[in-house]
């Protein structure tokens, strides 16, 4: 595939847009390096997902529609999200489907899926040496299916794992459950905070059992939230965005 | 209506013991694991059973009444019940029949979901549940926390205590086999006074007219064989054509439920006894409505095993109480708002929505979508909550509209910058509770963009 002749629109989700910018800034930078033509559609906002996932699908058109708009003259919209990724696959499906609508919903990838699926790289050269959980987001995991899920009895995989894996100086940390949710599970955060919490610190306290030095996700939502209970605990583990240990490759 | 928060935050409040029932549900899941795994074809046999109870359901009527047709030639008295009142007194009438007062029961949630216990004792008849888990809550005098582990809330120091005041067992006794044992007793005195038993169905054979139960305990046996009048009770949904099919089932149902590889006893129940009496009552209590949407009516396939509950994080830290209806759980909290979406409106958003209840389901209801449906279905039926729907009508009016999105997260940011932490660490903020919010950067993506990337494609 030639890099070259490909556009690619990067679709940063609005809270990685507001409170973690290193994260979208590691995204483009990482694509760059890779020499794709990456643009950056300024006026665009969220997926739409909070509103869909507290009941209001109808409300949230407009913000979907505005997404398509901005999107649909890329070949491939790529995301440092799964969830947000996943959302645009799975239930635009409320839209009219055009071409346009069927394009972008086609077209939008997760990170770690393009580098692989689409791009196939093989070694980035990624160099972290760190200890490193792996939080496999469950939308990612089980919506796309960037890994097998702990439940099915089929052949194991893992996009994480696989790009990952000859990263210089980095170890990947066991984990006792390699993928319970972490509870975020966007308003769920806030209308159950009790569970939700509980079901943070439950994974923290997993990694942390196995010495990470970082937990690393493909969504930051995820990490938002984790990285929330371990500054209130004053824990030493800290969390990284897939995104940005992957832009530790050599050009 | 019920609050599952405010449930699992008072479940919650005892940490170690929510720890305790998050592990021991845990510990289930992975004898699952193990007892699936070794099975290669496990994921076939998911889909084929999850294909088989797709094409009955789709002709359910068809097999229904094959299904009664094969009973009633077995000599078998097939009753309908429309809903639970009808159920109840269709049970209670053959009760009257043989003029009996004590009845003797295994395995049914549907008589759970019907409420026949209390309604029988009100008409002076008495029911005792002869599965161990469902006595020790019978004598609690509450309902089952879980389908398969119905006392899995409960430790066995506080069954000890239980059966020190019931049973007369020892007082501080709690050594699962002595308590086990006591009870054992009690039950046989029960088993042989019982002039009727009662059992549920795992699933009834149309083309034989059998039905088939599945125990550990044996109980259903003891009461059938002993008692001179049997009751099966069954939701519409149970029936499977061939007996071919059932060979699915309980490979699947077992491991599903407790890692087995099959159910200790797996009875199979044709014809009466002669000089005895075999009933069987077909139950629908909303089910029909189930199976008229479309989106929906993949949950009808359950078979009641009971895994999506011990693999869901949030059922396994805010206990099966919580969510206040009669299966608990993400099956629970797609079936229940079907049957009263008022009452359980809050149930489909009991959940993270990770999936896991979906991988997990042996017939392969894809339980976690469904939820997601099922909060559509509160929202267009206005039963959000107020401060829920306006929220979401602000924030989407904010994010169809990029410049006053970016000025929105601009202000925010500043002010979670400037403000001193008691203006933003309050009981109105929620996250803050338990959470610290994001360290808000001097810039947003969008910003940074605009200052260091020159070809800007719009």
């Amino acid at each position: 595939m030639n890099h070259f002749k490909v556009t690619i629109g990067l679709f940063i989700p609005c809270y990685i847009d507001q409170f973690y910018p290193q994260v979208g800034i590691a995204t483009l930078e990482l694509l760059e390096k890779l020499g794709l033509d990456v643009g950056y559609p300024l006026l665009q906002t969220c997926c739409g997902q909070p509103m869909a996932n507290s009941g209001c699908e109808k409300k949230a058109v407009k913000v979907y529609q505005k997404f398509v708009k901005n999107f649909s003259s890329f070949d491939y919209v790529v995301s440092p999200s799964g969830s947000c990724v996943y959302h645009v696959r799975e239930h635009y499906n409320i839209l009219e489907q055009t071409e346009q609508v069927k394009k972008v919903r086609q077209s939008t990838f997760e990170l770690c899926e393009f580098l692989l699926d689409i791009l196939k790289v093989d070694d980035l050269q990624i160099h972290f040496p760190h200890k490193v959980g792996i939080h496999q987001s469950c939308h990612g995991l089980r919506g796309l299916k960037i890994g097998t899920g702990s439940e099915l009895v089929t052949k194991k995989q893992s996009k994480i794992h696989s790009l990952l894996a000859k990263a210089e100086g980095l170890e990947i940390v066991e984990l006792d459950r390699e993928d319970e949710c972490c509870g975020f599970g966007g308003i769920f955060s806030i209308f159950h905070p009790d569970v939700s919490v509980k079901m943070g610190k439950d994974r923290v306290a997993d990694h942390e059992r196995h010495w990470a030095e970082y937990i690393t996700a493909t969504d930051m939502s995820c990490l938002m939230h984790l990285e929330g209970i371990i500054r209130r605990q004053n824990r030493p583990v800290k969390v990284k965005h897939i995104a940005e240990i992957l832009n530790t490759a050599r050009r | 209506m019920i609050n599952h928060a405010k449930a699992a935050k008072a479940f919650l409040r005892n940490e170690k013991r929510t720890d305790w029932h998050d592990q021991a549900l845990w510990f289930v899941r992975q004898k699952r694991d193990r007892a699936v795994n070794q099975l290669p074809e496990w994921e076939q046999l998911r889909e084929t059973a999850s294909q088989i109870k797709g094409a009955t359901l789709s002709k359910l009527a068809h097999h229904l009444l094959e299904f009664e047709r094969q009973a009633l030639q077995n000599g078998v008295y097939v009753h309908w019940a429309n809903d639970a009142e009808d159920f109840n007194r269709c049970v209670l009438k053959i009760i009257r029949k043989h003029n009996a007062t004590k009845v003797v029961k295994s395995k049914s949630m549907l008589t759970e979901e019907c409420h026949l216990n209390p309604f029988l004792e009100c008409e002076g008849i008495e029911v005792v549940d002869t599965d161990l888990g469902e006595r020790i809550i019978q004598f609690r005098n509450e309902p089952p926390s879980h389908i398969v582990l119905p006392a899995i809330h409960l430790k066995k120091e506080e069954i000890g205590e239980l059966f020190h005041v019931k049973l007369g067992t020892e007082a501080g006794a709690s050594d699962p086999t002595y308590l086990t044992h006591a009870a054992c007793a009690h039950l046989r005195e029960k088993f042989l006074q019982a002039e009727v038993a009662i059992t549920g169905v795992n699933f009834a054979v149309a083309e034989t007219g059998a039905v088939v139960v599945c125990t550990n305990e044996g109980n259903a046996d003891m009461g059938v064989n002993a008692a001179k009048v049997q009751i099966h009770c069954m939701g519409i949904e149970k029936v499977i054509p061939r007996t071919a099919d059932l060979a699915v089932f309980t490979r699947m149902l077992a491991r599903s439920a407790t890692g087995q590889a099959v159910t200790t006893y797996t009875s199979h129940y044709l014809k009466p006894v002669p000089g005895k009496e075999m009933h069987v009552i077909i139950v629908d209590n909303g089910r029909t409505d189930i199976l008229k949407k479309p989106q929906f009516l993949n949950s009808l396939k359950c078979i009641r095993c009971g895994a999506c509950m011990n693999t869901c994080p949030v059922y396994r830290r805010s206990g099966g109480h919580s969510y206040g209806s009669t299966i608990p759980g993400p099956i629970g909290s797609i079936l229940a708002p079907g049957s009263d979406l008022k009452q359980y409106r809050d149930l489909p958003f009991a959940s993270s929505l990770c999936g896991s209840c979906s991988n997990v389901c042996p017939v392969k209801i894809n339980i976690h979508e469904q939820l997601y449906s099922w909060r559509q279905e509160v929202s267009s039926a206005r039963l959000l909550r107020t401060g829920k729907s306006i929220t979401m009508s602000v924030m989407a009016k904010i994010l169809s509209n990029s410049s006053h999105y970016q000025a929105v997260g601009l202000i925010a940011r500043r002010l979670l910058a400037r403000l001193p932490r008691k203006m933003i660490y309050n009981s109105f903020n929620v996250w803050g509770l338990g959470r610290e919010l994001p360290e808000p950067p001097a810039s947003s993506f969008n910003q940074w963009y605009r200052q260091n990337r020159k070809n800007t494609k719009l």
